[in-house]
């Protein structure tokens, strides 16, 4: 009793076997759809065979368990004292990499030693974990500072500028998500809701960008008003005053009747033109309100909608000039602007023929054709969802994508529950790396999302992959284990 | 310590951007996997690779059993032009098939062509080229590993063993693109019966199609069967049809018609099968089997002779004298006569000033004399006695009509029906027809004398005067005639088995058949008295022909009772029927009675084949015609 009350140290906590339970769940799913995704169908070989990819995947479900067994024995202490050793070592190792890495598929991110090829980036995600865990455990550490945002800036975008590097930009930007952990620590939502807002952008711009509208493009145009609405969503949500609110929307909506009416006349109206003009008189609006009530947050509201503007004239250029045709070619795919069934949205094209091809209930364990007959590219490792969903149908591939969630929610779960800032902010770490590897993964196999080569956590093939989530779930559990109870 | 944060409340943002976004997942899955249908059937064309596994079709044989018509194998190129695209050295490609690179592009873009081959798809083996022989197979399977794309696929080839019957066989050739739209089952580049027996048996010939469900992948590689062939379907062979046309016949009867045009058609009246059809000129069907196919398919349409028509079945003839033994049965059964009327001739019918003309005969006669002597006079008589009868008939419309309807059903008029594609039903005028014609319907017998004869607008085929040669030698009926007596494990088709009967007397046709018979003996056509052996019956024609000589014709049928076979023979601008339709009906009944021709009878066959017959206006512009091949 008086441990509990003082907050003391005490083993008596167990080791999560709800989540454990998951872990092992997904890892022999995972083995089983290795082996359907690389069933040869002339010469089959067993679940257990090493030469096939199953049975090399078995080897590493093996370690892993073992490996997991064993960071349940460390003492967390370890963890706290050596994270920065471990970053260090990190940092060095994939350095180290970038310099000895041979060339596998474009990829310089492979360590060859012998028989074993280790990828680095893989575990640098639990490192970062644990490096901003331990900044944030810091006794009265506040994000919002100068210094301690530059510090943690550093922490995550050093790896993911040597792993971009390394041209692994899928692994570079997992180390992105780690902004989630950010944004539960103190990170202002309008961060969150800016990068979103980029995304919003981007798309509507780009997708839209074909086909002109006045001085705008139709995607241009969408996006001022957009704008529009999301300055009068953000007066409503700092200023509080309705009429300020009601004021910009009628302004715009004037605007726009004035362009009507005089389309009725004959003349050839300019929407484009016309946008620009509202979002300007808006602007000029809240200027006004800026310098008779010396408020700042006007002035950051018609910042906000500056930007945003000039974000949009930059994307297009950005989008046609700066990005490679392949890489436009991967985005214009994803957005459906473009159906390059033989180029880049090949491997997008077959996942969906595959998936598709499933039905409701799938056509059974190793009955999938498309998967098996290698239309699908990296059938086993990025893309085995598709595995499932041409063999388990509907049914087991949405049933798949809720387990996943649930799995999450309570990594959420596990997270809110932690006593100590540490464990907290490595939980959210192990939640943002899981929860961007799915969502991005799925999202990628069905088409909504362009092509990031993330492995389903998991379930995927390869070694490092399931190595480094083990070791990031695994010390989340021991932390969980030995949080401080009251 | 936490409890206080307001940051504890973005957990929920968190856990909501998860679930919102595994809903959108959710949807999308649902659409692609329950929405979306068409992603089964991309798996299906990625992934299943269907060969065509081709049956053989059916052989013929003739009524003896003797093999006409049998298979070898030939070798068709498929390309899949997806598979093609990558590293594909043309040259090699064409070195080994012995064609040059404008050939290769050619061929290329006929596949490609949607026009040509609507069915043309890059993912799907299409027909490049075909007709490998034994030995290009041969060297193209050596290298075909080096031409990712393209395969072989076996198939068989027509091949004949007698240069005779071109016509009645048909050919096979390559399915035109009609076909392929009408009918799912061909594929361009597949092949189909084209004329003949083979066109109008095609569904019993063809078979049923096997296929082999193999899965290959992302490559095109071939993985192994489909469910272990679970799907596949084996090949089911043509139907063999036996023909009843005796071969024996058929080849002496083309040797006969040699260097003349015309038809000789023999049917066995007691079943209505065709013993033989001889149309000339008529063609080696090997001639359009192979690679040689379009050259000398070619060079047979542009042939002015014309020899890739039936005439036995499409020519359409005056019928002339042949004609007579219909009306006098007509006239007998509406009783415009009687066995003893008796008409006169004075070298013509006096009526119209002797006008159609006649030739030397007693006089006056009755039937039966009349059809041996084929008197002219008398079937005016009995034409216009019938068609200005206002007691029987209100007007002479209604005469025309009645004399119409028994035309046609003896087989005049209307197609026959013989399982032989592209027949003509030859003329029949009726009543309205003349009306218009004449622009009046006050048209009389003498308007229209001519068809009394056989002459004018009536026009028969070579068959139906044969089919009615059959209605005379069983007395009353005839069946259908056919070519096909037998299919494989078919009954015969059961529109030939029952018989078509006119509704005229018995003792009428016994009265014909006995003027046909002293026809023989004593009448127009003595020369085809077989006498003491068979006795035949027959009746000889000369019809007028605006472009040129008369048309030497011969209707019979022996022997006189009990009937086996009729004959009909129509050589163009032959003249008189007792000058070449009657000696080759004599050598082709010789030929039937014996199974050979006599020792005694050689020197006219000799003759007969050595006769050069051709119509007139192809010889004014002999210079431009084409050299006739020899088996013309």
């Amino acid at each position: 009793m008086l441990y509990q009350r003082y907050g003391e140290i005490v083993e008596k906590g167990r080791v999560d076997w709800f989540t454990v339970g998951f872990y092992l769940l997904f890892v022999l799913l995972g083995w089983l759809n290795i082996y359907a995704a690389s069933y040869d169908l002339e010469n089959a070989t067993s679940l257990f065979d090493l030469s096939g990819r199953a049975g090399m995947q078995l080897v590493w479900i093996g370690t892993s368990l073992l490996l997991a067994f064993s960071l349940l024995k460390i003492d967390v202490g370890f963890y706290e004292t050596y994270t920065f050793v471990f970053y260090l070592a990190g940092i060095f190792l994939l350095v180290v990499t970038l310099i000895v890495a041979p060339d596998i598929n474009g990829s310089r991110s492979w360590l060859v030693m012998g028989p074993i090829r280790l990828q680095p980036a893989e575990f640098m995600k639990f490192i970062i974990a644990l490096a901003l865990a331990r900044v944030f455990n810091a006794y009265g550490f506040k994000l919002m500072t100068r210094n301690n945002l530059l510090l943690v800036s550093v922490l995550i975008l050093l790896p993911a500028l040597l792993v971009v590097m390394q041209s692994e930009t899928g692994t570079a930007l997992v180390y992105l998500c780690f902004v989630l952990v950010l944004y539960r620590e103190g990170l202002p939502g309008a961060v969150l809701f800016m990068g979103f807002a980029a995304v919003v952008y981007f798309v509507l711009g780009v997708r839209f960008s074909e086909v002109p509208m006045g001085m705008l493009s139709v995607g241009e145009f969408a996006t001022v008003l957009l704008i529009i609405v999301f300055v009068a969503g953000m007066v409503w949500n700092h200023v509080k005053r309705r009429g300020v609110v009601m004021t910009i929307l009628i302004l715009a909506a004037v605007v726009f009747a004035a362009g009507y009416v005089v389309s009725l006349f004959g003349l050839k109206c300019n929407y484009g033109m016309l946008a620009i003009a509202a979002l300007g008189l808006v602007c000029v609006y809240l200027l006004f309100l800026a310098l008779r009530f010396w408020k700042r947050i006007y002035f950051l509201i018609v910042l906000f909608a500056l930007a945003s503007f000039a974000f949009v004239e930059s994307a297009e250029y950005v989008f046609y000039d700066v990005l490679q045709p392949h890489q436009q070619m991967r985005i214009k795919v994803t957005l459906g602007m473009e159906q390059d069934l033989q180029g880049s949205g090949y491997h997008v094209g077959q996942s969906k023929i595959a998936i598709g091809s499933g039905g409701l209930t799938g056509k059974g364990f190793l009955n999938g054709t498309q998967t098996k007959l290698k239309y699908v590219p990296e059938q086993d490792t990025d893309f085995i969802f598709c595995t499932i969903g041409e063999e388990q149908g509907f049914v087991g591939s949405s049933l798949l994508l809720i387990l996943y969630v649930i799995f999450i929610l309570r990594l959420i779960g596990l997270a809110e529950r932690q006593t100590s800032v540490f464990g907290r902010v490595y939980g959210y770490g192990v939640v943002s790396v899981f929860l961007f590897h799915v969502l991005v993964n799925i999202g990628m196999v069905l088409g909504i999302m362009p092509v990031i080569g993330i492995p389903l956590p998991l379930f995927s093939y390869g070694g490092s992959s399931l190595w480094g989530f083990t070791i990031l779930l695994f010390i989340f559990l021991r932390i969980d284990k030995s949080r401080r109870q009251f | 310590m936490s409890s206080s944060n307001p940051n504890n409340k973005r957990k929920y943002v968190i856990g909501g951007i998860v679930v919102v976004v595994a809903v959108i997942y959710i949807f999308q899955l649902f659409n692609l996997q329950i929405l979306t249908t068409q992603y089964r059937d991309f798996a299906d064309s990625n992934a299943f690779f269907r060969k065509t596994l081709y049956p053989a079709r059916g052989t013929i044989y003739d009524c003896n059993g003797e093999l006409l018509v049998y298979n070898q194998p030939t070798y068709d190129i498929m390309m899949v032009v997806r598979e093609a695209r990558k590293s594909f050295d043309t040259l090699d490609f064409c070195n080994t098939l012995n064609i040059d690179r404008e050939r290769f592009l050619q061929l290329d873009r006929d596949m490609r062509d949607k026009r040509k081959n609507p069915g043309y798809s890059s993912y799907t083996p299409q027909i490049f080229m075909t007709q490998l022989d034994m030995e290009e197979y041969g060297l193209l399977q050596e290298k075909l590993y080096k031409f990712p794309g393209i395969y072989i696929q076996g198939r068989t080839e027509r091949r004949y063993k007698y240069p005779n019957m071109g016509l009645i066989l048909g050919y096979v050739a390559e399915v035109d693109k009609n076909t392929v739209n009408a009918d799912p089952f061909y594929v361009r580049g597949e092949y189909a019966g084209k004329s003949g027996v083979e066109l109008s048996h095609e569904e019993d010939l063809r078979g049923k199609k096997g296929v082999e469900i193999l899965l290959r992948d992302a490559h095109g590689r071939v993985q192994g069967r489909y469910e272990n062939g679970k799907h596949d379907k084996v090949p089911v062979s043509g139907r063999d049809l036996t023909l009843s046309i005796d071969i024996k016949l058929q080849a002496l009867g083309e040797h006969l018609m040699r260097n003349k045009v015309g038809s000789i058609v023999m049917i066995d009246p007691r079943t209505g099968e065709i013993l033989c059809m001889v149309s000339a000129p008529t063609y080696d069907p090997s001639m359009l089997t192979g690679k040689d196919f379009i050259s000398n398919y070619l060079q047979l349409e542009q042939n002015p002779y014309k020899p890739l028509i039936n005439r036995a079945i499409a020519g359409t003839y005056p019928p002339g004298s042949t004609f007579k033994p219909a009306q006098g049965l007509i006239f007998l059964q509406e009783g415009i006569i009687t066995p003893e009327t008796l008409f006169s001739c004075y070298h013509g019918y006096p009526p119209l000033g002797g006008s159609p003309a006649c030739h030397g005969h007693g006089s006056p006669l009755s039937i039966q004399p009349a059809i041996a002597t084929s008197c002219n006079s008398f079937f005016c008589y009995g034409l216009n006695g019938m068609l200005s009868n206002r007691t029987k008939y209100e007007n002479v419309s209604e005469a025309f009509e009645r004399w119409k309807d028994y035309m046609v059903s003896m087989g005049y008029g209307y197609k026959l029906g013989v399982d032989l594609p592209s027949e003509k039903r030859g003329f029949i005028p009726n009543s309205k027809f003349y009306t218009s014609v004449k622009k009046t319907d006050k048209w009389t017998a003498h308007s229209i004398i001519s068809i009394a004869i056989g002459q004018g607008e009536v026009l028969a085929t070579p068959l139906q005067i044969a089919n009615f040669a059959a209605l005379i030698a069983n007395r009353g009926f005839f069946y259908t005639p056919h070519v096909v007596k037998e299919r494989k494990g078919l009954p015969l088709d059961t529109t030939f088995t029952p018989r078509h009967a006119p509704n005229i007397d018995k003792q009428y046709f016994d009265l014909i058949a006995n003027g046909m018979g002293d026809a023989v003996t004593g009448g127009t056509c003595r020369a085809i008295n077989l006498s003491p052996q068979v006795i035949v019956c027959g009746k000889t024609g000369t019809a007028q022909n605006p472009h040129g000589d008369d048309h030497s014709l011969f209707m019979g049928f022996a022997p006189k009772d009990n009937p086996e076979v009729t004959i009909a023979v129509i050589v163009e601008n032959g003249r008189f029927g007792a000058t070449n339709a009657v000696p080759i009906a004599r050598l082709m009944l010789q030929q039937y009675f014996n199974d050979s021709i006599p020792p005694s009878e050689k020197g006219l066959e000799q003759e007969i084949a050595n006769r050069e017959i051709l119509p007139y206006i192809y010889k004014k512009n002999a210079s431009k015609i084409p050299k006739i091949p020899k088996e013309f």
